[in-house]
């Protein structure tokens, strides 16, 4: 009765790149009859940033997720954050560094409210962070009409629109930040605790894992992330955006983007790697919609389908897992 | 070894513990020394596994004192006796499928080298483990849900040496392993025992316990009853220890002859993933005692004719009809009902009122039954069974959860009854009871009987077992390891779940 | 069974109505500290009028929330079914029934959809719903090119704006309230019901309800149908009072989850009233006049919400232990 249990191995999950690679040369072929080109240099880049705004926040989501909890707090994070960048540079480069590390404060003691909310107060992580969500909607609805400050120009011209070859300086950050975010993963004590504290909060604490402690710092790092991803933004806008994170659905796509990455929504399992291919995979449907001219509404329509089609995937493996 | 004792590595003084005012230990004494495998067996329900708990942290006893390595202790979490040097081999595993072999063995205490967790020094370090106890053939970097049920409780014995633990407390580490697998487990405990470390054994099965043991300790009814040097110990002396206990609870009668109606329900070569060749007939009027060990297959027997956990291969009959009873829904039409051992989990619905509990399964199938009156008389008729099964509460609107467990356990009969079902399963019905509840829970039971019922009762509780059925089968290992007729004594029942009796015979 | 049972009016239990009732009657004491003629009948009556909606959505939430799920699709079917009534009947007065039926079918197919999904396929409900939310916005924009097309007619609008007038004491009462009042009566009914006893035990406890042979996929999906159908009414009477917009039921999901909450229903399921519910979304009308005649801005209601929300469940994890 040993042995026939063992599952197949499923260490970097290679399904997504293998979507990623099915979806770009369908695409590529769709595209090209209708006349158009997926792989010039415009789509290209377009495609790396919206990949780099989206991939900033879903690289923090896989920590929280891999922890077995969720941030759906973070479209308005990035919203408040690209406010807190522009307004407090307010145009001018010697306020740059400062800006960004108010901005980062800001959305760490965010994260900070809501790793306490789920660990200490013990709320549902989903209703901890719709609650605080809309806490900050309030703020934002309340306190701004539209565009607001200016983003220093530096930042505007590095970050915003540098670009190495086709690739945006914002992707790199991406790549950065994921491959710090890998680092942590599998070589520190946090990442290692993580995994334990999402595959099984008993066996963790019954390791000598403290779990509340390893939570609410992945909850700070999500944050991070969305704040990062708010400075970016802010420096392709020009300007403070206060609803510029709910309507790019920051909050469901950063959560798609990781499922489809292979990380298990129940926690545990996963990694950024997975979800940076999750987040190259929404950018490239979406990079195809654009080529084909497909309306956006269409677009949205289809992006309510994905998402609700890879949790569906998702679901039945761990369903035939658990028989 | 030379003439004098070693000094004991654990030493345990009137450990008592209690849980919601139960008492599961009391004043319990037990001491293992150095390079000694100290056996602790004992019933269902005895105290080892809080026992053991206790020893590891995990529970802080309410009375006594804990002394380690001659010096008195206190471990306030797992953490803490880990670092003393304390390693358990719980009974469930405790490892994470999804992480290597080598995070496993290491979670909680990963080398670090320059602030950063070393891998190198982790494989390494797990290899080593590996090796020292001989399984040195299991890949560290290998994923833990790769590898079989065997090798994952060795991974499990090496994460509790990993923090060279000088005690190592093993709760019923052959529970999930092959024949083959148990004798490489035994090696693995000779080989640590040669190093010097104290092992305390805990285990249901006899053998094992001879095989592997210099002492043993007999828990019962959460008190150390016997130490024994396991040498001059003989298997019965071991049982009568086990289980001699004066039967002074009442119990009703069993069912007279001309009780007994015709067979109600039949199952042929039945089995699944828990079950294997399961053959038994069941009449009315007739309480049917299913023992064994936990584990054993006797609660999967009730959920598979409950639909829960269905059998996937064999045939079941009802009142000679063939059934497949593939969900809870199809084993309700067909007339069956279940009262489930995890009351809190499957049996109540805690927040709801008393009334919405007693109706809840009436409402689900209306059209079964009596069920099809209308909505007036099926409250009526419920009030009447409430009443009937004498239940304690404030009103029918109280809420369930505040109800005592005994009341609790009526609520849920009183709405399988409502259903006038002909076919009722009980899963331990006095788990968590108290004494006095019990015996009405008992009369109950006997009573639905002799108007006509069959019922099938799982039950580790063995005068409760012998005292209330009419026949007792005996689970082991998934299969019905043999049938006893009213009159057993507990060691016929203990023998057949233990498996002496096979070998004896063999 | 022993003992005889308390007068049913006089039993006070936890998770009952008296608390809502007593923050009701604050509020409304302030109010009327503030506003002396707020409790006149004209006044009174047309408050109610316009609160019918999201006490609607609150009963249909009701039915979702106790049975363990959530539905945050109701504020963008409410938008979808304007924008589809305005298309559909486009200024012709004898459209109004026919089209009305056809509303309640599709908010049916939408509830449904959501159920199933949600029951069979597994996907949590959140996302379920949330999905839905993009792909009805998406639908509805899509097939209005952007912006509401047709327009409603007059004898259409009437269920929302008009009223029976020159009632003796009351004066004017709004065929809203009517409409509300009925909804009501049958919501309690409903709760009453088998269907409604049993869909509270599959929230309080799914693994008894299925052992006691309860569908429990079944009750789930005509709780979400139930929603859909609420959601219509809403729609209608919205489409009626404020008529056609995109942003007909923007941010209303919130409310009424809010509401649910406010009035003792349990996230998580198992426990609460519908009547709790409807007058926990009257009170947070009665809130948001109060906070207005302050001087408050409506746009921090989404603050108000989520303060709620946190607290509410916060309280309730504080007095049922391990939920």
């Amino acid at each position: 009765m040993s042995g026939a249990l063992s599952l197949p191995a499923r260490r970097t999950p290679p399904g997504v790149f293998v979507a990623l690679v099915l979806t770009l040369a369908i695409g590529w072929i769709v595209v090209t009859v209708d006349g158009g080109r997926l792989f010039s240099v415009p789509t290209t880049v377009s495609l790396l940033h919206v990949a780099a705004g989206l991939g900033l926040v879903a690289v923090g989501q896989t920590l929280v997720v891999i922890g077995g909890s969720l941030d759906l707090s973070v479209a308005y994070v990035v919203s408040l954050s690209t406010l807190v960048a522009a307004e407090t540079m307010a145009g001018d480069d010697g306020a740059l560094l400062p800006a960004i590390g108010l901005t980062l404060a800001v959305s760490a003691a965010i994260g900070l409210v809501n790793g306490l909310l789920v660990t200490t107060a013990r709320i549902n992580p989903f209703i901890a962070t719709v609650g605080v969500g809309l806490l900050l909607k309030g703020y934002l609805d309340n306190g701004y009409d539209g565009p607001a400050g200016k983003t220093a120009p530096a930042l505007v011209q590095s970050l915003g629109y540098q670009r190495v070859g086709p690739v945006p300086l914002s992707f790199l950050l991406l790549l950065a930040v994921a491959a710090a975010a890998w680092f942590v993963l599998a070589r520190t004590r946090f990442g290692h605790h993580l995994f334990a504290v999402g595959g099984d909060p008993e066996v963790a604490r019954l390791s000598g894992v403290r779990g509340s402690r390893v939570l609410v710092t992945a909850h700070v790092l999500c944050a991070l992330c969305a704040g990062l991803a708010g400075v970016y933004l802010a420096s392709r806008l020009g300007a403070g955006a206060p609803r510029v994170g709910t309507e790019g659905l920051y909050d469901l796509e950063s959560i798609a983007a990781v499922v489809l990455g292979g990380t298990a929504l129940a926690g545990g399992r996963g990694g950024v790697v997975g979800t940076v291919g999750g987040v190259l995979l929404l950018a490239s449907i979406d990079a195809i919609f654009n080529q084909l001219e497909v309306d956006v509404f269409f677009k949205q329509v289809i992006r309510g389908v994905i998402i609700i089609a890879a949790v569906a995937v998702y679901a039945r493996r761990a369903m035939r897992k658990a028989s | 070894m030379s003439g004098l004792l070693p000094s004991p590595l654990l030493a345990l003084r009137g450990i008592g513990k209690s849980f919601l005012g139960v008492r599961v230990l009391d004043g319990v004494d037990l001491q293992v020394r150095p390079g000694e495998v100290h056996a602790v067996v004992g019933e269902n329900g005895a105290g080892k596994s809080t026992l053991m708990k206790v020893v590891a942290g995990v529970h802080q006893p309410d009375e006594g004192t804990v002394e380690f390595a001659g010096a008195p202790r206190t471990f306030r979490s797992p953490r803490e006796a880990r670092q003393a040097g304390i390693g358990i081999v719980y009974q469930e595993l405790t490892l994470l499928p999804e992480r290597t072999v080598a995070e496993n063995v290491c979670l909680g205490r990963e080398p670090l080298r320059r602030g950063l967790v070393d891998r190198r020094a982790m494989l390494s370090h797990t290899a080593e483990l590996l090796a020292s106890i001989g399984e040195g053939s299991i890949p560290p970097d290998t994923r833990v849900g790769r590898l079989g049920v065997a090798q994952q409780q060795v991974v499990e014995i090496v994460k509790a040496l990993a923090l060279d633990a000088r005690l190592l407390i093993m709760d019923e580490p052959t529970a999930a392993l092959a024949d083959h697998e148990v004798d490489q487990l035994y090696a693995l405990v000779r080989r640590l025992q040669e190093q010097g470390i104290g092992v305390l054994y805990v285990s249901h099965r006899l053998k094992e316990v001879f095989d592997l043991s210099t002492r043993i300790t007999v828990l019962k009814d959460g008190r150390a009853v016997a130490t024994l040097d396991t040498a001059d110990t003989s298997a019965d002396q071991l049982v009568r220890h086990m289980v001699g206990r004066e039967l002074s609870s009442y119990y009703p009668g069993r069912a007279k002859p001309q009780e007994l109606g015709p067979v109600r329900l039949t199952v042929r070569g039945a089995g699944n993933r828990k079950l294997r060749g399961i053959d038994l007939r069941l009449r009315a009027g007739e309480v049917l005692g299913v023992g064994g060990l936990q584990g054993s297959g006797r609660s999967a027997l009730a959920r598979a004719l409950f639909g829960a956990a269905p059998f996937s291969t064999g045939e079941v009959t009802v009142d000679r009809a063939p059934v497949r009873l593939r969900s809870p829904r199809a084993a309700i039409r067909a007339g069956i009902a279940y009262v489930s051992e995890d009351r809190k989990g499957e049996g109540i619905v805690a927040e709801q009122s008393v009334l919405d509990n007693a109706l809840l399964a009436v409402r689900a199938v209306r059209a079964v039954g009596p069920g099809r009156a209308g909505r007036g008389a099926r409250t009526a008729r419920v009030r009447e069974l409430l009443a009937a099964v004498e239940l304690r509460a404030a009103g029918e609107d109280q809420e369930v959860r505040f109800l005592s467990g005994g009341n609790q356990q009526k609520v849920v009969l009183a709405r399988w009854l409502a259903l006038a079902p002909r076919i009722l399963l009980f899963d331990e019905p006095t788990r968590g009871i108290d004494v006095g509840a019990k015996s009405a829970i008992h009369d109950l039971v006997r009573r639905l009987a002799r108007d006509g019922a069959a019922v099938l009762m799982v039950s580790s509780e063995l005068p409760e077992l012998l005292g209330m059925s009419d026949r007792i089968i005996v689970m082991r290992d998934g299969r019905i390891a043999g049938e006893l007729p009213a009159g057993a004594s507990e060691e016929d029942v203990v023998a057949l779940a233990v498996g002496t009796a096979r070998e004896a015979a063999g | 069974m022993r003992i005889a049972r308390p007068p049913q009016l006089l039993k006070v239990r936890s998770g009952g109505l008296t608390p809502i009732i007593v923050i009701l009657a604050v509020l409304l004491v302030l109010l009327t500290a503030r506003q002396p003629d707020f409790l006149s009948p004209p006044s009174l009556m047309s408050f109610l009028g316009r609160s019918a909606p999201v006490v609607l959505l609150a009963a249909g939430q009701y039915f979702v929330i106790v049975s363990g799920e959530l539905d945050l699709s109701v504020g963008s079917l409410v938008t979808a079914q304007v924008v589809i009534a305005a298309r559909l009947i486009d200024g012709d007065p004898s459209a109004g029934w026919p089209v009305v039926v056809l509303l309640l079918a599709f908010g049916i197919a939408v509830g449904l959809v959501n159920g199933l999904v949600t029951t069979l396929l597994r996907v949590p409900s959140f996302i379920t719903t949330l999905g839905m939310f993009l792909i009805l916005v998406g639908a509805v924009y899509l097939w209005s090119d952007g912006a509401p097309k047709g327009s409603l007619s007059e004898e259409f609008r009437r269920l929302g704006r008009s009223a029976f007038e020159d009632v003796p004491a009351l004066g004017r009462i709004p065929y809203a309230l009517v409409v509300l009042l009925a909804v009501a009566a049958a919501a309690l009914v409903l709760t009453r019901s088998d269907f409604g006893r049993t869909l509270v035990a599959v929230g309080g406890n799914p693994r008894t309800a299925e052992l006691s042979g309860v569908r429990v996929w079944r009750a789930k999906t005509m709780a979400f149908v139930l929603s859909g159908l609420a959601a219509t009414l809403a729609a209608v009477l919205i489409g009626g009072y404020s008529g056609v917009s995109f942003q007909a039921g923007a941010g209303l999901e919130f409310g009424a989850i809010t509401a649910a909450v406010l009035g003792g229903v349990a996230l998580g399921g198992g426990r609460g009233s519908v009547v709790g519910a409807m007058l926990g979304a009257l009170t947070l009308e009665t809130l948001f006049t109060l906070m207005n005649f302050y001087g408050v801005s409506g746009a921090l209601e989404p603050t108000v919400q989520g303060a709620i929300i946190l607290l509410a469940v916060a309280a309730a994890s504080f007095r049922v232990p391990s939920r």
